[in-house]
């Protein structure tokens, strides 16, 4: 076993052990957070198929993250005032399921990264990254200007949604229900990235010209590539805003994309469980260093400056050193 | 809509843009010359309304304070370029993107610390608080008509700076060709220092003038931020020209469409769903115009390759 | 002589003033291999840019296998059978040897579009990947990281990758340079066997390797293509001895 296979294998086991130690102590607080951090590394799984792998840098996942955050609050809300959300041709009314409500997301995340990608992934480099940063805005500023569903405010939903079969009221079974689909997802992106799309599109992130002269369009390959991570990112969307029962424009804002960026960066862009690393430090860090310190992303910034000039394979690269070539 | 309001529009259109002029001149010259994407843009905005404020509130001058304004930004742009800034000009944009996120939290963050989170405000001088009459009667805040000659006359100075001086042809030269200017015998580090400060100046500059009419807070900065990256990206990066079109397009589609677009639609749609989509719409339109902009131009109005 | 497999008429480009091909046409035939010299700056590397497709050209038309690709992408060219390897190394420089040459088997099978199969565990493509490899002589390489390659090597794995590909065309910009005297003389040998599976385009500035392969020589300077012929036509050619060859005539 590879020393990053160790290092994959207790991070995973991370989440699970500390809400089960949480579990027993009776801290539901804590179950909470390990939750957040399930979700969030979620999101950041999502980005890292763009980002790591594609080299796409996309500081617009925000805009996927809130369509996933909206697709739960929209459907939730219009179930529980009994107020279809259409009724023109069909009669499509809102639910409280959580099946439901993640396809809707995943499916409103890949349709909004299909268009924001065919449009940005025509430009690159600078462009690019204020592009996507620029898409993401609009929506934010939508979100804001509609006042349907809340407008600044956001949206409550007043229940938890539901699964079948589990009770979401529960921490511990919520928690299990993230930690799941979290573990689902990376095994997905695993897979994505040692399958002939994921060596393909790693090697359009390394040259370009050279995926060309094999025949391969590297525009192709990168829109596929966002059009899996904002779906993903979307899918963590509508588990977050399921968490806090709450979804507002925050969940749009740049920002948040700036945020799933550093759960990325910090735990070592490109390695499958760099988020999953990323976040809980992120979690952490906010609440060691916010307990000390209302000025806490001072602190945050310093240290995501420091990885950044010095040490840019963030945590899992400085534990395990170069990336391996997956052969 | 009557005329007179359109055109008081328009002229809050022009307000806008010139202020998005002097944060994207900063940013795009800093890409032209540099190759950095710098988000921390937007704290050196902030850095130059919070002195300004500062500044007022201890002496009462107004002149004072936006002087205070180019100095601080001045400063503080060449203080984060000489410690952070030029450890990233040889690294990905992934990392800048990373490192100036890094900047603004520190710099938000920072101010918070020092002057809490309240708002500041910083009153527009007596002497201009009031409306001028314009020729066709119309009234029209003082303030406002400065801030349009200010910035069209920094505009003019930018583009002479730019074509006539010596630091303007190393400018041109560090744009075109980096070895050209190691080669002219130019210290390109102390240019890049000046060029950063610069942009960092402009920028504070806007954020004084801005504070006037605004509230000074934490944060102000980035919106800005965003909308100058909307304006570089629709004007090309790297052309101060580009800046200076993109910018006024941007104020102008930004503030019409937020008046006229409500009415549009009332035209054949029921009042309160015509303001809500009309708004919404609008809040959009600067984005529809630069997703326009990049399908029949992908490098921006006058940006190449 | 048969159709030609590629043709080119009448091709110009230009960047301003500066005219970088210049009325250019020439065929390659099925078996040859067509040498296309000059010095530094003629535009050989232009010319080659415009036929894979890279660089659109002014004006002029490259027909390939009976249709007309002027307008094809990259992309499109390289599906149709253009195998073409580049005079400075276009590698995925992190990925290992056998990686590079999986990428190109990749793209020959078209079977990109998969997403849970390992591609590195497809036997089917690491076989092609390592004949390939191996006609070149770098299979005992096969595990390294691409970026430890000598300068050398990368010129014969950018050549394997154009195996793996099974182009019917070959454009090869300068593959010899960096390989040394055996090295060079090891691929003259294997380039010399390789017309026979698809004709080559060979852009090299080693004239041991050009006289000893070429069919026929095309002689470019300033953009315009002044000789077209055998080596023993274009080494007795006037303007081509003053123009170009000068002192450099091997003997």
């Amino acid at each position: 076993m590879t020393r990053e296979a160790l290092i994959n294998l207790f991070l995973f086991l991370l989440l699970p052990v500390t809400a089960g130690a949480a579990w027993l102590l009776e801290e539901p607080f804590i179950i909470t957070l390990t939750t957040k951090v399930a979700i969030l590394a979620l999101a950041g799984v999502g980005l890292n198929i763009a980002l790591g792998l594609g080299g796409l840098v996309s500081l617009g996942h925000a805009a996927f993250f809130g369509i996933g955050g909206y697709a739960m609050g929209i459907l939730a809300a219009h179930a529980q005032s009994f107020d279809p959300l259409m009724e023109v041709t069909f009669l499509i009314e809102g639910t409280k399921s959580m099946p439901v409500i993640w396809l809707v997301a995943v499916i409103a995340g890949a349709l909004a990264a299909l268009a924001i990608g065919a449009l940005s992934l025509r430009t690159s480099g600078v462009y690019f990254i204020m592009i996507t940063l620029a898409f993401g805005q609009m929506l934010y500023y939508f979100a804001i200007s509609w006042p349907a569903y809340g407008g600044e405010d956001g949206l409550s939903i007043y229940v938890r949604n539901g699964f079948p079969g589990l009770n979401t009221l529960d921490p511990i079974q919520f928690f299990s229900l993230a930690f799941g689909v979290l573990a689902l997802v990376l095994w997905f992106a695993g897979r994505l990235a040692a399958a002939p799309f994921g060596l393909a599109l790693s090697a359009a992130r390394q040259n370009a010209e050279r995926v060309e002269t094999v025949g391969m369009s590297p525009y192709r390959l990168r829109l596929l590539a966002f059009v899996i991570s904002g779906a993903i990112t979307a899918l963590a969307g509508a588990l977050f805003a399921d968490l806090n029962r709450f979804v507002s424009p925050t969940m749009l804002s740049w920002q948040m994309s700036g945020e799933i960026m550093i759960f990325v960066i910090l735990g070592g862009v490109g390695r499958l469980y760099g988020p999953v690393a990323g976040a809980a430090l992120f979690i952490l860090l906010e609440h060691i260093l916010g307990g000390l310190s209302d000025f806490w992303h001072v602190y945050l910034g310093i240290l995501l400056l420091l990885v950044v000039l010095f040490a840019r394979g963030g945590m899992i690269g400085s534990l395990a050193g170069r990336a391996v070539a997956h052969d | 809509m009557s005329m007179l309001l359109l055109i008081e529009q328009v002229l809050n259109g022009l307000q806008f843009g010139v202020m998005l002029f002097l944060m994207a001149a900063g940013l795009t010259l800093i890409f032209g010359v540099m190759g950095l994407i710098n988000l921390a843009h937007g704290s050196l905005y902030m850095v130059g309304a919070f002195a300004a404020a500062a500044v007022a509130g201890a002496t009462g001058s107004f002149v004072l304070a936006l002087i205070a304004s180019l100095i601080a930004a001045a400063a503080a742009g060449a203080l984060v370029e000489l410690v952070v800034i030029r450890r990233l000009y040889d690294r990905d944009h992934l990392d800048q993107v990373l490192a100036t996120f890094a900047l603004i939290l520190i710099f938000s963050e920072g101010t918070r610390w020092l002057f809490g989170s309240f708002p500041l405000f910083l009153d527009i001088p007596a002497a201009l608080s009031g409306p001028v009459t314009l020729p066709g009667g119309i009234q029209y805040p003082a303030y406002r008509l400065l801030i349009i000659a200010v910035g069209l006359l920094i505009a003019f100075g930018l583009f002479q700076l730019i074509a006539r001086t010596r630091i303007g042809i190393q400018i041109r030269a560090g744009e075109s060709d980096r070895e050209m200017i190691a080669a002219l015998g130019v210290d390109i580090s102390r240019l890049y220092t000046i060029v950063f400060a610069l942009g960092a100046a402009l920028a504070g500059l806007a954020g004084a003038l801005v504070g006037a009419i605004q509230s000074v807070q934490v944060g102000m900065g980035e919106p800005v931020l965003i909308l100058a990256f909307v304006v570089i990206v629709i004007g090309g990066i790297g052309s101060i020209r580009g800046a200076l079109v993109g910018a006024l397009l941007v104020g102008l589609t930004d503030t019409l469409g937020g008046v006229l677009l409500p009415g549009l639609f009332a035209t054949f749609m029921e009042p309160s769903a015509a303001t809500a989509v009309g708004s919404s719409l609008a809040s959009m339109s600067i984005y529809i115009l630069m997703a326009g902009v990049l399908l029949f131009r992908p490098t921006g109005l006058y940006g190449t390759t | 002589m048969t159709d030609a497999l590629l043709q080119i008429k009448g091709l110009n480009k230009a960047f301003g003033a500066l005219v970088a091909t210049d009325d250019v046409s020439l065929t390659l035939e099925p078996g040859e291999i067509h040498a296309l010299i000059g010095p530094n700056g003629a535009g050989k590397s232009t010319l080659i840019k415009q036929i894979a497709g890279g660089l659109k050209p002014d004006a002029g038309e490259i027909r390939f296998n009976g249709q007309d690709i002027t307008a094809l992408s990259t992309v499109a060219r390289a599906r149709a059978g253009l195998g073409r390897t580049f005079q400075i190394s276009s590698l995925a420089m992190e990925y290992t040897v056998l990686q590079n040459a999986v990428l190109g088997a990749l793209g020959h099978r078209g079977t990109v579009w998969r997403f849970f199969a390992p591609v590195m565990k497809n036997a089917d493509l690491r076989a092609a990947a390592l004949t390939a490899l191996e006609r070149v002589g770098l299979a005992d390489q096969a595990g390294k990281r691409t970026a430890d390659l000598s300068h050398g090597q990368r010129r014969l794995l950018e050549v394997a990758v154009a195996l793996t590909l099974h182009p019917k065309v070959f454009l090869m910009d300068e593959p010899m340079a960096g390989l040394g005297a055996s090295g060079s003389k090891r691929l003259t040998g294997f380039l010399d066997g390789l017309r026979r599976e698809a004709p080559i385009l060979l852009v090299e500035h080693d004239m041991d390797a050009v006289f000893a392969l070429a069919d026929r020589i095309s002689v470019l300077v300033y953009g315009k293509i002044i000789a077209t012929g055998t080596a023993q036509e274009i080494r007795a050619h006037p303007e081509v001895r003053e123009a170009y060859l000068g002192d450099e005539v091997p003997a």
